[in-house]
């Protein structure tokens, strides 16, 4: 065995013991699904008779946001997971294994991937009910789906590395609220960036969140026809500084979370 | 000799703290080695280094000829751990959990299996193994993580205190569970508070405080450190007592001691158990009644107690001004 497959084998180890423990600790998978599914109602019921958007219905305006807000909470999944394998101990028996220094990384990243698309399928058949419909192929809309999960996949890595340096998932999940509320909520998620204020507006243009969802957005041909052209550069070219913005997560968070898994040691 | 374990000069550091200092060991190919000490002596300290866990901030460590850093994947494959802290998954069952380590030692799927279900049933496990961990007692858990050090046969274990928190049933049941792995070749690191642990078990014992070993030897060289034979008796009324002793003084290899309120006396000898029967022949000629008396030699007690009790000593009088103030601080309120 080349120490690839090995690397490769081991991971999927380590995926296949975290879909163990979404299936026996069903809560979390219940509620990261059930969130969004409030998410929606709440914004096409409740906010969205108030909020306008020219040329489209609110809310098949609102799904790509919601989509690009869930995957996104889904990858912090992977920082807690972390934080509560070193608390609870099980760091030092994997550390003292035979086995690929990455792989309880790629095994935790992995496992959030498939959580997140499980829920990406509850929250598109809620969409479906709610009135969101898919106006572009079906090619285009697997790419949309496609690009949503990498992005949240590069993010799984980013929340690695908190985790494994808070240490306590308590701890990580009030830090990753403070991360990732201004980082989907100054964003083209919920509004039109266009009606932003200033500098919030220059923010949500170059927020990496916002070019996800636009991206998305434009191949699920949720963007009304005659609607104007976004200013900001990663916008008007979406799908590509999407792919840029995964690159460069990935090329910063992955060694750093490697780096610091070999550090690790519980208690 | 071949050694299974050698560190020189092991130093780690936590902030001020010095977990090890200086710490040197050796430890022969296919012998048990105990590592004995008080608190924070630095025995999981040492552990972790040797296990990769951790990096010794100076000093040298090689497992199995393997050097603790260079060739830390190397080793890996040669050692088990069982920590300190069960280190097992709570919502897998006990089953997947070692299936799970299996796999990542390289087995393949049937033998990991096989493997898994074998172990399950050496550690008394075989009815438990397909439940779900989180119900498991502290003590079912303890032998699940020991079990899981032991998955791939390592030539190499370290146990860092494996039976502390079990009841006294299931400490002898780990006793022989590790007796039967000794006689089999491994070479094994053990840590513990229990100075019987220890004795029974281990080949030779490292006694550690403040992160270097301060003694070193086989059980017997310890207790030898401390003190030789003697014999202790007690005698039914006090009144007796200096009678005993007068009549024993003829094979007493020292001057005797005895304590009136238990109404006993402890006499150094040299004879071992001719002595004794010697000794009880006399005190039966003279129609004096004894209620217990026996052979006895220093246990590691007394050992530990004599080495470690003088680091105490040498602590406590820098601490004690500062106790002392506090103590008075409590008593004024
Ligand atoms: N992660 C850490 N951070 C700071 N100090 C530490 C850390 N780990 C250990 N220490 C300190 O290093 C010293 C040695 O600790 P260690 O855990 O090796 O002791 P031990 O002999 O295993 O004790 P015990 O019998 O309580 O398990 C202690 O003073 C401890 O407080
Ligand atoms: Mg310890």
């Amino acid at each position: 065995m080349t120490a690839a497959t090995k690397a490769i084998g081991d991971g999927m180890v380590n995926a296949k013991r975290n879909l163990i423990k979404i299936k026996r600790v069903p809560d979390l998978l219940v509620f990261s699904t059930l969130s969004p599914i409030m998410f929606v109602l709440l914004f096409a019921y409740v906010l969205g008779s108030g909020i306008k958007i020219p040329g489209t219905s609110y809310r098949e305006f609102l799904m790509a946001g919601i989509f690009g807000q869930t995957v996104i909470f889904g990858a912090t999944i992977t920082g807690s997971g972390l934080a509560q394998d070193l608390q609870r101990g099980i760091v030092d028996r994997f550390r003292s294994l035979p086995m690929a220094q990455s792989a309880v990384l790629v095994g935790r990243t992995t496992s959030d991937l498939a959580n997140n698309v499980i829920v990406i399928v509850v929250m598109s058949i809620t969409g479906l009910i709610v009135g969101w419909r898919i106006r572009s192929s079906f090619g285009e809309a697997l790419a949309g789906f496609a690009l949503l999960l990498l992005f949240a996949y590069a993010l799984s890595w980013a929340m690695a590395v908190i985790g494994l340096a808070v240490r306590s998932p308590e701890v990580f999940n009030n830090a990753s609220f403070i991360a990732v509320f201004p980082l989907t909520f100054i964003a083209n998620t919920f509004v039109l960036t266009s009606t932003l204020p200033g500098p919030l507006k220059v923010v949500a243009e170059w927020n990496p969140v916002s070019a996800v969802v636009q991206a998305a957005r434009e191949l699920f041909g949720n963007v009304p026809p005659g609607s104007p052209k976004p200013s900001a550069l990663p916008l008007q070219h979406p799908v590509i500084a999407t792919l840029a913005w995964c690159a460069v997560i990935l090329a910063i968070f992955v060694p750093l979370a490697i780096r610091r898994y070999k550090k690790a040691v519980s208690r | 000799m071949e050694f299974a374990i050698e560190a020189e000069g092991l130093v780690k550091r936590y902030g001020s703290v010095r977990a090890l200092d200086g710490l040197d060991l050796a430890v022969p190919e296919g012998t048990v080695m105990g590592l004995l000490g008080p608190n924070g002596a630095g025995k999981t300290t040492a552990v972790r280094i040797f296990t990769t866990l951790l990096e010794a901030d100076a000093g040298r460590a090689r497992v199995a000829g393997f050097d603790v850093k260079a060739d830390a994947r190397a080793l890996r494959r040669v050692i088990g751990l069982s920590g300190q802290y069960a280190a097992v998954d709570e919502d897998l069952t006990g089953f997947e959990n070692l299936d799970m380590v299996g796999r990542l030692y390289g087995l393949g799927r049937r033998s990991s299996r096989e493997r898994a279900r074998e172990l399950l049933a050496q550690f008394d496990l075989a009815e438990s193994g397909d439940r779900v961990v989180r119900g498991y007692s502290g003590g079912m858990r303890r032998r699940l993580d020991l079990a899981g050090a032991l998955v791939a046969r390592p030539r190499i274990l370290f146990l860092d205190e494996p039976t502390t928190g079990l009841d006294p049933r299931g400490r002898l049941g780990m006793w022989d569970v590790i007796e039967e792995l000794v006689a089999g070749g491994t070479t094994l690191l053990l840590t513990t508070q229990y100075l019987e642990e220890a004795d029974r078990l281990a080949d030779s014992i490292a006694v550690i405080d403040h992160g270097t070993v301060i003694a070193r030897g086989t059980a017997d060289e310890l207790k030898s450190q401390v003190g030789g034979e003697r014999i202790e008796l007690r005698v039914d009324s006090a009144s007796d007592l200096d009678r005993v002793r007068g009549l024993l003084s003829a094979v007493a290899a020292g001057e005797a001691m005895s304590d009136t309120r238990t109404r006993t006396l402890t006499v150094p000898v040299s004879g071992g158990s001719k002595t004794l029967i010697e000794a009880l022949r006399m005190l039966d000629a003279e129609g004096i009644a004894v209620s217990d008396i026996g052979l006895r030699r220093p246990t590691l007690d007394d050992v530990f107690l004599s080495l470690t009790g003088h680091a105490a000593e040498e602590k406590k009088d820098d601490d004690e001004p500062a106790g002392a103030r506090r103590g008075q601080g409590e008593n004024a309120r």
